[in-house]
C-alpha cells in the first residue's frame, strides 16, 4: 500500500469520528501545551537568576583577611592586617587570572560647598571597573598614575553624585574628604541594590594609595577581588591562590590560614542549581499531562481497533497484510499525536506569551524546546499507538471476519 | 482451458471448540479447473466453512497440500497468504461484508490499494467493474443507501476488480430474498458463461447449487461426487 492511500485512509477513518479524534487530541494539546509553557517560564527563571549573576560578577573570587584572636577577643572577618598589595600583585601572575582588584574601605562624612552627605569610601585600582564590570556614565577611572601617585581624585556612585550635585555635573568639582581635597573625574552608572539590599551606588571610589595614607594610614589592604577566566577556573583558582598566600605569608603546616576566601561562582552554582531544579520540575509536572494525553490515545486507539475488529478481517480477506494493518493504526495515532502536538505547541506559546505580557514572571521560549515538544508529541504516539496496531495486525482473518 | 485453479489432495484440519477437537475436514481431495463453476453443498457443522476458509487463503491445512494456481499454499506465512488472497481470490460473503461508511467506489478500490495500484487506474478499473454490475449511478453511494441486492453486486464487482483467478463465493443468496437471489445467480452464471470466471459457489440449497456445472457434497468432513 503506498504512502498516500495510507494516509488518505487514516485521515478518513479520523474525520468519521471528528468528536473522538478532537477530544483525544485535546489531550495532547493540554500535554503540549503545558510542557512548552512551563519550561518556557522554567527557562525564563533561569535566565534571569544568570542575569542577576552576570550582574554580581559570577567569576570573582574575594580574598579578606582572616580574624584575629588575642586574650579571647575575635575581631570578625577582616580583623588581621596580613593581606597586602604586594599580594594582590603575586596573585595576578597566576593561571587564568583575569584581574585582581585590591581595595580598601573606609567611610567619611564627604563635603561639598554647604551640603555633606556620609558614605562609604573604597580605595581601589584601575582593575576595578573589570572586576565589577561597572561601566562609568561620564569622566574617567582611577589611572595606575593616581594610584602611583596617590592623586587626590575620586569617581563617584551614582547616590553620591544625586545627593550632593542633584542634576549638576559633579566632573571637575572639588570634594572634601576627611579633610582631604579630591577632584571628581568620573562618574559611575548606576548598579543598583546588591541581591542583600546594599545600595552599591552608595560609594565614593579614590586611588587605593590614597585612601591608605592621607584616610585611614595603614599600609595593608582590606579585600582584593580576583576575576578569573570562567566559573570553572575559579575553583582552581581558589586553591592556587590559598597555597600562594600560605607560603607568602609563611605559615607551616598547622597553621590556620591568615584569610578568608569567597567564591561567587560557588554562590552561582548553587543558584542555577536550583533554577535547573525548578524548571526540571516544571516540566516534568507538564510531563505528566502528556503522558496522560499519550494514555487517551492509547485508550480510543483500543476502542477503535476492537469495534472495527470486522473492517480489520474484510480488510485482510481482500489482502491487506499485516504490515498494511498496523500501518493504518499507528498512522491514526501519529496523526492524532502530531495533529495535537503543532496545536499544543501553538497554545503553549500563546499561554508562554501572555503569562510574560501580564505577569512579573519572565519567559524564554527556544526553538529547542519546541522541537523537543513536538518529537515528543509524536513519540507518544507511536509508544501509545503501537500496541493497539500490533493488537489489530495480529488479528486472525477467519476470527476477525466473524466478529459481531 | 484445461490448467487446474485449485489442486487438493488429502485435507486435514481439526480445530478445539469449547475445548473438544473437533475433525473438521478428514482427507479432502479436490480440483477445480479453470473456468469452471462449481458448488459446494452440505449441511452446517459439514465442515464446509472450514473447507472455505481454507480454500480462500484465510486458513491453513493441518495436513495435506493445496496448490491454488501452481503455488503450495501451506508453505506461505500470513503476509504471502494475504498477497495471494489479493491477486487470486475475490470474495463474496452471505453478509456483503462491504466497508461501513464507505462509498461503493471505495469498497471496489480497497482491493487495489492493497495491490499498490495508483489511485488513477485503480479510479477507472474500479469505475468499470461497477459499471459491468449495473451499478454505474451509484459509485457514491454507502453500503447503508443500497439495497441487499445491490449491496452484493457492489461486492461482486470488488470480487472481479483484480481479476482473479478464482471467485469463492460463499452463500451469496443467504441473506436475499427469492427475486434477488435469482438475479444474483444469474449474474454469476453469466460471469461463467461470458467471461471465464472460475466460480467456486458454497450453498445449502439444491436450487442455488443448480446454476453450478457441477455440484460437490461434504459430509461429515469428507468431500463427495454429487451425481444428480
Amino acid at each position: 500500500m503506498s504512502w498516500g492511500a495510507a494516509l488518505q485512509l487514516a485521515l478518513r477513518a479520523l474525520w468519521r469520528n471528528k468528536i473522538r479524534a478532537a477530544l483525544t487530541a485535546l489531550g495532547v494539546i493540554i500535554g503540549v501545551a503545558s510542557v512548552i509553557a512551563m519550561v518556557a517560564i522554567g527557562a525564563g527563571a533561569q535566565q534571569r537568576i544568570a542575569e542577576t549573576l552576570e550582574n554580581l560578577g559570577t567569576n570573582t573570587l574575594v580574598i579578606r583577611p582572616g580574624t584575629v584572636a588575642r586574650g579571647g577577643v575575635r575581631t570578625g572577618a577582616g580583623g588581621q592586617t596580613s593581606l597586602t598589595r604586594e599580594d594582590a600583585i603575586a596573585i595576578a601572575d597566576l593561571r587564568d587570572v583575569v584581574a585582581v582588584a585590591p581595595s580598601v574601605r573606609s567611610s567619611a562624612q564627604i563635603r561639598y560647598r554647604g551640603t555633606n552627605w556620609g558614605t562609604s569610601v573604597e580605595g581601589v585600582t584601575p582593575a576595578h571597573v573589570d572586576v565589577r564590570s561597572w561601566p562609568l556614565a561620564a569622566g574617567a577611572f582611577i589611572t595606575e598614575s593616581h594610584v602611583v601617585g596617590a592623586a587626590h581624585v575620586c569617581v563617584l556612585g551614582q547616590t553620591v553624585a544625586r545627593e550632593l550635585f542633584g542634576l549638576a555635573s559633579p566632573l571637575g568639582e572639588t570634594l572634601v574628604v576627611k579633610g582631604t581635597a579630591c577632584k571628581v573625574i568620573g562618574v559611575l552608572e548606576e548598579k543598583g541594590a546588591t541581591a542583600w539590599g546594599t545600595d552599591q551606588d552608595d560609594a565614593v571610589f579614590m586611588p587605593i594609595t590614597t585612601v591608605q595614607r592621607k584616610l585611614e594610614g595603614i599600609t595593608h589592604i582590606h579585600r582584593i577581588e580576583i576575576a578569573t577566566s570562567g566559573r570553572d577556573a575559579s575553583f582552581r583558582v581558589l586553591k592556587d591562590i590559598t597555597q600562594l598566600l600560605r607560603s607568602r605569608h609563611r605559615l607551616s603546616g598547622d597553621d590556620a590560614d591568615d584569610f578568608r576566601s569567597y567564591n561567587r561562582a560557588e554562590l552561582a552554582k548553587s543558584s542555577e542549581e536550583s533554577a535547573r531544579v525548578f524548571s526540571w520540575l516544571l516540566g516534568s509536572i507538564a510531563s505528566v499531562s502528556l503522558l496522560v494525553g499519550g494514555i487517551g490515545i492509547m485508550n480510543i486507539m483500543l476502542v477503535s481497533v476492537t469495534e472495527r475488529t470486522r473492517e480489520i478481517g474484510i480488510r485482510m480477506a481482500l489482502g491487506a497484510r499485516r504490515r498494511d494493518i498496523l500501518w493504518q493504526f499507528l498512522l491514526e495515532a501519529l496523526l492524532l499525536s502530531t495533529a495535537g502536538g503543532v496545536l499544543g505547541i501553538l497554545v503553549g506559546l500563546g499561554g508562554a506569551l501572555a503569562v510574560a505580557r501580564f505577569s512579573e514572571l519572565p519567559v524564554s521560549i527556544t526553538t529547542g524546546s519546541v522541537l523537543i515538544a513536538f518529537l515528543f508529541a509524536g513519540l507518544v504516539g507511536v509508544f501509545f499507538g503501537l500496541h493497539p496496531a500490533r493488537k489489530a495486525a495480529q488479528l486472525r482473518p477467519i476470527e476477525a471476519l466473524r466478529y459481531e | 482451458m484445461s490448467s487446474p485453479v485449485i489442486e487438493v489432495s488429502e485435507l486435514h484440519k481439526t480445530y478445539a471448540l469449547d475445548g473438544v477437537d473437533v475433525h473438521a475436514l478428514r482427507g479432502i481431495d479436490l480440483t477445480v479447473q479453470a473456468g469452471e463453476f462449481v458448488a459446494i453443498m452440505g449441511p452446517s457443522g459439514s465442515g464446509k466453512s472450514t473447507l472455505m476458509n481454507i480454500l480462500g487463503c484465510l486458513d491453513i491445512p493441518d495436513r495435506g497440500r493445496y496448490i491454488l494456481q501452481g503455488r503450495d499454499v501451506t508453505e506461505l506465512d500470513p503476509d504471502q497468504l494475504a498477497e495471494l488472497r489479493n491477486r487470486e481470490i475475490g470474495f463474496v460473503f452471505q453478509n456483503f461484508n462491504l466497508l461501513p461508511r464507505t462509498s461503493a467506489l471505495e469498497n471496489v478500490e480497497t482491493p487495489l490499494i492493497y495491490a499498490g495500484m495508483g489511485r488513477a487506474e485503480r479510479r477507472r478499473r474500479a469505475t468499470e467493474a461497477l459499471q459491468r454490475m449495473g451499478l454505474g449511478d451509484r459509485l457514491a453511494s454507502q453500503p447503508s443507501q443500497l439495497s441487499g441486492g445491490q449491496q452484493q453486486r457492489v461486492a461482486i464487482a470488488r470480487a472481479l476488480v483484480t481479476r482473479p483467478a478464482l471467485v469463492l463465493a460463499d452463500e451469496p443468496t443467504g441473506n436475499l430474498d427469492t427475486a434477488t437471489s435469482g438475479d444474483i445467480m444469474t449474474t454469476l452464471g453469466a460471469l461463467h458463461r461470458d467471461a471465464g470466471v472460475t466460480i467456486l459457489l458454497i450453498t445449502h440449497e439444491h436450487d442455488i447449487a443448480a446454476h453450478a456445472q457441477r455440484t460437490l457434497v461434504v459430509r461429515d468432513g469428507e468431500l463427495l461426487e454429487e451425481h444428480a
